[in-house]
């Protein structure tokens, strides 16, 4: 038993540093994958041909392939034509490009849902049509999608440990690195999962809170 | 530039079967998913709360986790303590698979909450027990609903099976490694395995979409409200 | 002989294809100031396509439009200028969810005619007034009834101090006791001197507050008039069987109300 409260002293320390790491991988990433989806979808919408086509193949690009090969892409792959990016910094670009893409999915649905009457009062009151987007459709758009765009959201938070695929020495990677000096696998990543966990709820809980707050009274 | 195209078509072959071995992975775990999803999604439904707790716990407790955490947990730590000594490649199935009924288990829940309670209050009242009412009248409408985000969980599968080359699976993307480093062009080949994946992608999805188109029953919206 | 100044809307030859089928044929007519022109027709003839052609929010295939002696079709001006000056009501309301009943009024007045945004709130709150909505200000859409809905919605629309006025079957999509609200705010507006086109069904206030009343058969205009010689004189039978048919629908419902 003693043996287990030693391993806390030695484990927790690194762990705790680790999940500094992640959280500065999340904060940084979501708001502006978030953006990036706004864009996309709002590019597929609005945009003409052109625009629309590039943001189609887009998203089809980083929606079908596994987010560790696009971080191997970025990593050890742009290196060969002189793009040098360090792990925090490649892994926070993939993030963001490939949680855009699932991003825009949700808030594409979601403006195709609103009803086209709204646009129309909007243009019949002499708003251009960036100032209804912007005004009128995204607002209402944007609350539809946030169960979806949660949802992707609490997912970057798990796939975070990717960035150790890239030698960023985030949660997982800490916990590795003590797991495979001490030979205590099990113990070390049973707790990486409790503190993964814990993070999940707390995301889980913040997002319920703001999708409350942000509701319109009297629609369901 | 010819020489990037010439080093890509001899590396085919080795990729190709990588493919193989994504494809393994994929349908292992989708497949022990579904066996054990389905009776967790019926047990979460009908069973007594006891079971239904138990079942959540599982749930929470395989979707809450990283894919690259279980994978290192089972294959680093649980089965070297039950010393099973499995190869990286039944462990990842068993991981994923575990996983994905997680996962599964909640799509055929939705479905067949969404069918509403009078499907099987027909069946009982006909004189059906449980057992054969859930098999013979909710089961077969509930998986066909299921489609489509059983479809959707495919393409997560399938992207989460190139996360097993954290263990060594020698599928694509550890293939595809091997041959960067060995060829120092890792742009090209990162992007042929790229390539596979979208290939596997949407081509498996449109094999399903197929079959949904197959085996759906006509004119029939499936008990939701809202056509 | 009426001066040409006195013109507000003049509307010439509008043609409008939707996929292969011509919906409207060559449509022409002029509204003066203060005129109230009612459109009535089988459903499916494209009124409420026409009136969307006024304000240039569906493009006609040929055809032109003026507001005040200036061309809105072809022009080289944005569209948008034109189209504060020309409200519209639709039938669906159309009413931004996600913004207070003053919220909505605000907006245009805010964004579009970049009004201070406290000489905005006050006039939004006039305009609430004059609906005999101020009480109702900070309710959200989902929270209003349908005829309250509309009332706002003439109210967003005035609010833009427009020209002229065009409502779409304004109250097509309300339950029966509460059109005559709405009906009350548009003869309201009739009395005070707004310039207005209004497509409806509802031929008993058709005919208490048209100057004109037009019968659009087939994408064309079959027969115009004032409201005593098309209910007592109509030059074709087809007139007078279509009014004969719709007062029996709508015109009953207004004197039980």
């Amino acid at each position: 038993m003693s043996e287990f409260y030693f391993i806390r002293n030695i484990l927790l320390l690194p762990l705790l540093e680790g999940t500094l790491i992640t959280i500065k991988l999340i904060v940084l990433s979501i708001p502006l994958g978030l953006i990036l989806g706004i864009l996309l979808a709002v590019g597929r919408v609005y945009g003409n041909k052109l625009i629309s086509s590039i943001c189609a193949i887009y998203v089809i690009f980083f929606r079908g392939t596994p987010l560790l090969i696009q971080l191997f892409i970025l990593y050890y792959g742009l290196p060969s034509i002189g793009i040098f990016f360090s792990p925090l910094t490649a892994a926070i670009i993939g993030f963001i490009l490939c949680s855009g893409a699932y991003h825009s999915e949700y808030i594409r649905g979601a403006i195709q849902s609103i009803k086209s009457g709204q646009m129309m009062a909007a243009e019949a009151l002499g708003m251009s049509r960036v100032q209804a987007i912007l005004y009128i459709i995204l607002p209402q758009a944007l609350r539809r999608a946030i169960p979806g765009c949660s949802n992707e959201i609490i997912y970057l938070v798990k796939y975070s440990s990717l960035a150790f695929m890239v030698t960023l020495i985030e949660l997982t990677g800490a916990g590795k690195i003590i797991a495979s000096r001490y030979f205590k696998y099990t113990e070390v990543f049973l707790v990486v999962g409790i503190i993964y966990l814990l993070m999940v709820s707390v995301v889980t809980k913040f997002l319920n809170m703001l999708e409350k707050k942000l509701k319109i009274p009297g629609l369901e | 530039m010819i020489e990037n195209f010439l080093m890509i078509y001899q590396a085919l072959p080795y990729l190709l079967k990588g493919s193989l071995i994504t494809i393994g992975l994929v349908g292992g775990a989708l497949f022990l998913g579904f066996i054990i999803g389905i009776p967790m999604a019926v047990g979460q439904v009908y069973g007594s709360r006891f079971i239904a707790n138990l079942i959540y716990f599982y749930v929470w407790f395989f979707r809450g986790l990283p894919v690259l955490v279980l994978l290192f947990l089972f294959y680093f730590g649980l089965f070297s303590l039950l010393r099973l000594n499995l190869p990286a490649f039944t462990a990842a199935i068993l991981v994923l698979g575990l996983r994905s009924a997680a996962y599964q288990s909640q799509i055929f829940r939705g479905s067949i909450q969404s069918l509403g309670e009078g499907q099987m209050l027909a069946a009982r009242s006909l004189g059906m027990s449980k057992i054969q009412a859930i098999w013979n009248i909710i089961l077969p409408q509930a998986l066909r609903i299921s489609i489509p985000g059983w479809s959707n969980e495919y393409s997560i599968i399938l992207k989460d099976s190139a996360v097993t080359y954290a263990i060594g699976v020698m599928e694509i993307l550890t293939r595809g490694n091997f041959i960067a480093t060995r060829t120092y062009k890792p742009m090209p080949v990162f992007l042929t395995c790229a390539l596979i994946f979208l290939i596997l992608t949407y081509g498996g999805v449109k094999i399903l979409d197929l079959l949904e188109k197959k085996v759906r029953i006509p004119g029939y919206t499936f008990g939701r409200k809202e056509i | 002989m009426q001066s040409d100044k006195d013109i507000v809307l003049e509307v010439e030859d509008i043609h409008k294809k939707y996929r292969e089928e011509k919906i409207l044929k060559g449509v022409s007519f002029k509204v003066k100031k203060g005129e109230t022109k009612v459109i009535i027709g089988p459903s499916g003839t494209g009124k409420s396509t026409l009136l969307r052609c006024i304000n240039q929010l569906t493009i006609p295939d040929k055809g032109r439009v003026w507001l005040e002696g200036e061309e809105v079709t072809h022009t080289k001006k944005s569209i948008n200028q034109f189209r504060q000056k020309i409200g519209m009501v639709f039938q669906d309301f159309n009413l931004f969810d996600h913004l207070t009943a003053l919220g909505n009024i605000e907006i245009g007045l805010v964004k579009v005619k970049r009004m201070d945004k406290d000489k905005a709130r006050q006039k939004a709150m006039e305009e609430l007034k004059q609906v005999g909505l101020e009480n109702q200000a900070y309710l959200y859409p989902a929270q209003l009834s349908g005829g309250q809905k509309q009332r706002v919605s003439i109210a967003r629309a005035l609010a833009m101090d427009p020209k002229v006025m065009l409502f779409d079957e304004p109250t097509s999509a309300l339950d029966p006791e509460l059109i005559g609200e709405v009906l009350e705010a548009i003869k309201n507006l009739a009395i005070q001197g707004m310039t207005m086109v209004l497509v409806t069904h509802e031929i008993g206030f058709a005919r208490s507050v048209a100057n004109e009343i037009i019968f659009i058969e087939n994408g064309k205009i079959l027969e115009s008039g004032s409201p005593y010689k098309l209910f007592n004189n109509p030059e074709y039978e087809r007139t007078r069987r279509f009014l004969k048919k719709i007062t029996e629908l709508y015109g009953e419902s207004i004197e039980k109300r």
